[in-house]
């Protein structure tokens, strides 16, 4: 299936945001006020953007500690976001996440795990459970390529396949784990062949192009609402910035300046994009519309967060627990919040 | 009969601990078709009748992935069933402790309260059997650390099925230990599918005036047994199970030792930052000025569980050594 027209400018504007949201982070994190490790998704947009788009917004999702662009991805508030990077009361995680851990379930987001291969047994589940309730939920399973290496890839990947869970497994492989590439961690470094040993297809599309994503991503979601099973997609992808934004890295550089250069010059996910809408026939006047439409639901955003209190020292324990249940005996209390 | 099922006049049934377990979850299988069951061989560890009795969409007989099946109960839980997870024996919780600890303990925090994790993880302490340190571990006080989980340790066949069937309704995640060195102790269990233990909240399981036991799971026996010596001899003996192990009920702990002046803990768990040293430490900070005599801890040492009979015997607590403690401080 193509994106059609208004999918194709929904999908530019989508991989904007994640862009420009990025850029202003990173300005603001060197400015000292977003505080903690920040993970920059520049350059992996499109990967991102083409996978969500396929997506229903009741769908599941979850992500990684590259965690900006998935909720930015499947259409979130860039607020709450830009918030929760400042660690502010009123972020999406009312500041208990920070910048690994942006989920917002409004968006269908369960969590963006910074435990490498933490999330994909919890997507998993969320297959699981759509099954179970006999619902045509599929859920969408964001991971990179060093996570293929954890046991829990092979241990989900397995059950997904034997129950026919409705999960798209998405690896945005962007070459390297940290500093360390694929062919010093894999022993096949085709990760999409790896999906015929647990019995399901395996998929290899150019992660840089948004609408070869898309297809791939929605076919192996109408494949998990037939009931037919999970599917491994690899997205070949590239991270621009550094594994985290000012990361110092001693000794011998893991990529040459010249790759990274080569990749933002000619395998700009968001250009390439921008150049074949122009091609197909979408007017300058209406992408600058976008573009500072996006702008300015980014400055929004960041006045919203700046301006935005920090959470109160009297609420370290919210959100630790849910309400007790309602027990048929009087005497009963709740005597952990006493503690 | 536990003090509260007396005062209620509750119809109940004599069943065994295990059985009790069984029927717990069938009641909250029926009761509820967002509870599934998950785990290895279910049948093999006694879960035989609730297999039969459910399909496959409420029973998940899974591989052996303990890491990653724990993982989709946990998302499965976060979108809206509530899973029974069982990891069988409490040694495979070190397999299962990465999603336990850092995805269904922290979720809810860590998103700001936008999910909740209502799900249960069981296992049975299975010690005492010679079969040798991997398969014998006590270990819930390495899980009492954790922030964002509930823990239960019943040593009755009706608080086993009472506290199953709440930690089932909670919206948290509860982890169930359960001694298989009661699995075949009758007990009466009420028959309403409506009765709870409430998670929280000890039990006094004998009064007395001299001295407090508090004792957990498997420890209760030998603690009985050593009250009845004692009490030949006249000394007094209070008996506190505290049932939940997380959130521990300190009041119920606190107010006995008010009126005894002395406590033994005693549990089967190794001694180092055991559930008894953190009940001393609450003691030693909220009643010390209570205490007549020093606290007395009996645990499992310091050692792994061997294999050889005459070595596992010697591990754990028993009625000679109870009875030993208690004179101790008296």
């Amino acid at each position: 299936m193509l994106l059609n027209q208004e999918q194709r400018l929904e999908a530019y504007r989508r991989m904007l945001r994640i862009r420009r949201f990025e850029e202003e982070g990173t300005r603001l994190y060197k400015a000292g006020k977003i505080p903690g490790a920040f993970h920059a998704s520049i350059g992996q947009e499109a990967t991102i953007v083409g996978a969500c788009m396929a997506l229903r917004d009741d769908d599941s999702m979850t992500g990684t500690h590259r965690s900006h662009g998935h909720p930015i991805g499947k259409g979130a508030e860039l607020s709450g976001l830009m918030a929760e990077l400042m660690g502010k009361q009123t972020g999406i995680c009312k500041g208990r996440g920070g910048s690994m851990h942006l989920a917002d379930n409004t968006v269908g987001i369960i969590g963006e795990s910074a435990i490498v291969g933490g999330g994909i047994p919890l997507a998993t589940g969320c297959a699981l459970s759509a099954k179970v309730r006999r619902t045509d939920q599929v859920s969408l399973c964001f991971f990179g390529d060093g996570a293929v290496n954890q046991g829990t890839f092979h241990e989900s990947l397995n059950m997904a396949a034997l129950w026919k869970l409705p999960v798209v497994y998405l690896c945005e492989n962007n070459g390297y784990a940290i500093t360390t590439s694929l062919a010093k961690s894999h022993g096949q470094p085709s990760i999409a062949k790896r999906a015929e040993a647990y019995g399901m297809p395996g998929v290899m599309v150019d992660g840089q192009d948004v609408r070869a994503v898309y297809e791939a991503a929605h076919a192996a979601v109408a494949r998990g609402r037939r009931g037919d099973g999970p599917t491994l997609i690899e997205a070949k992808t590239y991270r621009f910035d550094e594994h985290q934004v000012g990361l110092f890295i001693p000794g011998e550089p893991y990529r040459s300046p010249e790759e990274v250069g080569q990749h933002r010059q000619s395998r700009d996910p968001i250009l390439l994009f921008r150049s074949a809408l122009l091609g197909a026939g979408v007017s300058k006047a209406e992408l600058s519309s976008i573009e500072s439409e996006v702008q300015r639901g980014v400055d929004k955003a960041v006045q919203f967060a700046t301006s935005s209190p920090f959470p109160d020292p009297a609420t370290l324990c919210d959100y630790m627990y849910s309400e007790s249940i309602s027990y048929p005996d009087p005497y009963t209390k709740r005597c952990w919040e006493a503690r | 009969m536990s003090a509260a099922m007396q005062g209620t006049h509750l119809a109940s049934a004599q069943m065994t601990y295990l059985e009790a377990i069984v029927q717990a979850q069938i009641e909250e299988l029926e009761r509820d078709e967002r509870v599934v069951m998950m785990g290895e061989d279910l049948a093999v560890y006694g879960d035989g009748k609730v297999v039969a009795r459910f399909g496959p969409d409420r029973i998940w007989s899974t591989p052996i992935s303990e890491t990653s099946f724990t993982g989709a109960g946990i998302g499965a839980a976060i979108t809206g069933l509530r899973p029974i997870v069982a990891l069988s024996i409490a040694s495979f919780m070190y397999l299962a402790a990465d999603p336990i600890i850092n995805q269904a303990a922290k979720l809810r925090y860590m998103t700001g309260g936008q999910v909740r994790v209502p799900i249960v993880f069981r296992c049975s302490l299975y010690y005492g059997r010679s079969i040798a340190a991997q398969h014998s571990d006590r270990p819930y006080p390495m899980f009492i650390n954790i922030p964002g989980l509930k823990i239960v340790c019943p040593a009755s066949a009706a608080d086993i099925k009472g506290l199953l069937k709440s930690a089932v309704r909670d919206d948290d995640p509860v982890m169930i230990f359960e001694d298989a060195r009661l699995w075949p102790v009758k007990g009466p269990v009420p028959t309403d599918r409506e009765w709870l233990v409430p998670i929280g909240k000890a039990e006094v399981k004998q009064a007395g005036t001299d001295v407090t036991i508090v004792a957990i799971a498997g420890a209760m026996r030998p603690s009985l047994e050593a009250a009845e010596v004692l009490k030949a001899e006249g000394i007094s003996v209070e008996i506190i199970d505290p049932r939940t192990l997380k959130p521990l009920d300190t009041e119920t702990i606190v107010n006995s030792v008010a009126k005894t002046g002395r406590l033994v803990i005693v549990e089967n768990a190794h001694r180092l930052c055991s559930l008894s040293s953190e009940i001393a430490a609450i003691v030693g900070e909220e009643a010390f000025g209570l205490l007549k005599k020093p606290i007395q801890r009996l645990t499992a040492p310091d050692v792994h569980v061997p294999f050889s009979p005459a070595l596992e015997k010697i591990m754990f607590p028993d009625r000679d050594k109870i009875v030993a403690a208690v004179k101790q401080i008296l």
